[in-house]
């Protein structure tokens, strides 16, 4: 493949980080936590996809739309029962709640799946673009996904900025104690957060998926991770800044993947990680904080 | 005041005292039963692993409970101590015969290896905090098991050859290679170092470091930056300097694991299985059931869920299961509001009390 493939499925890629981003960026902007479970519901939603599409053969959009549902719940009750009870303790606590719950998704997917790796098919049934006599192709799962990120982020950036949920959500997320005295409901946006950052990850699941086939209880961890590195990278709490991370970080895994190797690919991701935090913490887009006494 | 700080002092030395020979006399009536062959082969084999995760948890309870840093890299320091101690001791084979000479050398250099990574990772990664630290740790975890999966090593004449592939390695003849890039090192396995005496002298070892660093000056300094990291400042400890001391600590305890992991196998190869993230988790959940900052609690915790599932093997498969409900519902109940209205209500305390009114009540009537 060429360097400009290499782009193009970058681009792809980086377009899935960028949706599952989201669900990171609008956590950890509102909540304040790092929500490590995020990578397990995209496992959770691609195993839902699967088992409706190739067990009940429903049609791909169907399925989708169920694994939204089945995400957004999980989500929400996700939120309900372990990360409420913690919101007035330490940051350690709640991110070790995280990681437990993470590992419980995989684990409690991995006794019903079993350890076999399936076979994710394609949901996408779009024929596959030929420029320049062949040299470059794009595929339908790379048109799809892409199209799916800008139609996401408009989407998102209307939501946050006409809505007035959304506007609750800004609020909550700039000063949760003075958005509580002016009547904004913290604990319902909260909830509301976690439930759209799932369904994107369902969303995010059926694009993932079908341009990486291969499904067990673990595939949703490493992604996660990465999407969260782009997050970071981006800026956290920033939506642009989470399609910049996303589609930068993308661009940067695949030309590693290509050129290099891919066990080069994952450890110059996590350079990348490391570089952003240590050089501007706050990420290309974000906004700096300050610390109070 | 100094009495009774004296005091203070007998008391730490006395508990700490206890805990030794609690340690010494356990492995030494478990090595009794060994030799007279009361000890079934699985719990012998266990004896070992026992070692390496106390010392893996105690490790990482110093980074966790101590400092008051989530460390999610704690595996990737104990890849960095067994690579550099199955290197040592593999490339020492034909020029010192003792095979326990062979190990005190690796370990000797592995601990140190692992120390200069622990502060050469520290520096950066302390200056971030909370999340972001524990993200940028599990980043270097798996890098580190990532580079040594491509990484090949070779000894001849010359010296030490590092490089990226076997054809780019340009041995000399009679050179050999030891690091092979994913089949990793073969031929670790060292009889002489992978006993439970040895094992339990480097926990009592590590017990005596991170006890007496916790109950020294530079311990309190450490902990005061846990709990207020700004109050610490200003009254002029050096947070740098304290952080890094801690960090590089356990770094280093955790490369004396991995040296001893490394020779009590045939063959070191990095794979997420033994030195990815989730070995990693796996030390954490070690920290939180014994309670973070309680290093005896690690201890137990390690001994108790490692050696749990290998007896009951039905549960076996729902081992990771049971690992993650125990993360959850520990911090659940430490910290949930509800948790903690209902512990007050029903700690030792109160109900003692309840019960020796109750008694006084029947007693009046």
């Amino acid at each position: 493949m060429s360097f400009l493939g290499f782009l193009i499925s970058g681009l792809s890629l980086g377009s899935v980080y960028a949706i599952m981003a989201l669900g990171y960026t609008m956590v950890y902007g509102i909540a304040k936590m790092l929500n490590f479970a995020h990578g397990d519901v995209i496992m959770v939603g691609g195993y839902v996809i699967f088992t409706l599409g190739n067990t009940f053969g429903l049609p791909p959009f169907v399925s989708i739309l169920i694994a939204v549902i089945i995400c957004t719940s999980l989500g929400m009750l996700i939120e309900r029962v372990a990360y409420k009870p913690l919101r007035s303790a330490p940051p350690l606590a709640v991110l070790i709640t995280a990681i437990g719950v993470s590992y419980l998704l995989q684990n409690i997917a991995l006794l019903i799946f079993g350890s076999n790796t399936r076979i994710f098919t394609s949901v996408v049934d779009l024929s596959t673009i030929s420029i320049a006599n062949g040299d470059l192709t794009i595929t339908g799962e790379t048109q799809v996904t892409i199209l799916a990120c800008v139609i996401i982020m408009i989407a998102l950036t209307l939501f946050i900025k006409r809505t007035k949920p959304g506007q609750a959500m800004l609020a909550v997320s700039e000063d949760r104690g003075a958005a509580e005295l002016m009547g904004v409901n913290v604990n319902a946006t909260i909830a509301l957060t976690f439930a759209i950052g799932s369904a994107l990850a369902a969303i995010a699941s059926a694009l993932l998926f079908s341009t990486y086939t291969t499904l067990t209880s673990y595939s949703g961890a490493m992604p996660g991770i990465k999407a969260f590195v782009a997050a970071v990278f981006g800026g956290i709490g920033s939506v642009p800044g989470a399609l910049l991370g996303g589609l930068l970080l993308g661009v940067i895994e695949n030309l590693a993947k290509g050129l290099i190797s891919s066990q080069v690919a994952d450890a110059i991701v996590f350079g990348v990680l490391i570089l952003v935090l240590l050089i501007k913490p706050t990420g290309i887009l974000g906004k700096k904080i300050h610390e109070k006494v | 005041m100094k009495n009774k700080r004296a005091n203070l002092k007998k008391i730490l030395l006395k508990n700490n005292l206890l805990l030794y020979v609690i340690i010494i006399v356990v492995s030494a009536i478990l090595l009794l039963f060994d030799q007279l062959g009361f000890v079934n082969h699985l719990t012998s084999g266990l004896f070992v692993p026992l070692c390496i995760y106390s010392i893996l948890a105690v490790s990482l309870n110093l980074t966790v409970g101590i400092l008051g840093e989530l460390s999610l890299g704690h595996a990737g320091f104990m890849c960095i101590g067994a690579f550099f101690g199955a290197f040592t001791s593999v490339a020492l084979v034909g020029v010192i015969d003792s095979g326990f000479l062979r190990f005190l050398i690796a370990l000797f250099v592995a601990t140190i290896a692992t120390a200069f990574f622990g502060i050469l990772i520290g520096i950066p990664v302390l200056r971030l905090k909370g999340d972001y630290l524990a993200i940028v740790t599990l980043a270097f975890g798996e890098i580190i098991k990532n580079i040594a999966n491509i990484l090949f090593v070779g000894v001849d004449a010359n010296g030490i050859h590092v490089a990226s592939s076997e054809k780019t390695l340009q041995l000399l003849e009679g050179g050999r290679i030891i690091i092979a890039g994913p089949q990793g090192i073969s031929g670790t396995k060292n009889s002489f170092a992978s006993t439970f005496f040895l094992g339990v002298v480097l926990l009592l070892i590590t017990l005596f470091v991170i006890l007496n660093l916790i109950n020294s000056r530079s311990g309190r300094a450490i902990m005061s930056i846990r709990d207020n990291r700004i109050a610490a400042e200003s009254i002029g400890i050096n947070i740098t300097k304290y952080k890094l001391m801690a960090f590089s600590i356990s770094a280093a305890f955790a490369g004396v694991a991995g040296v001893l992991y490394a020779h009590n196998l045939s063959a070191l190869t990095a794979q997420p299985k033994n030195f990815g993230y989730n070995m990693s988790i796996l030390i954490l959940v070690f920290v939180v059931l014994g309670g973070i900052g309680n290093i005896k609690g690690s201890i137990i915790a390690a001994i108790i869920l490692t050696a749990l599932p290998e007896y009951l093997r039905f549960l076996q498969e729902y081992r990771m299961l049971i690992y993650s409900i125990v993360l959850i519902i520990m911090m659940l109940f430490n910290w949930s509001p509800k948790a903690k209205v209902w512990k007050e209500q029903h700690s030792f305390k109160i109900l003692y009390h309840r019960m020796i009114n109750k008694k006084k009540i029947k007693e009046e009537i």
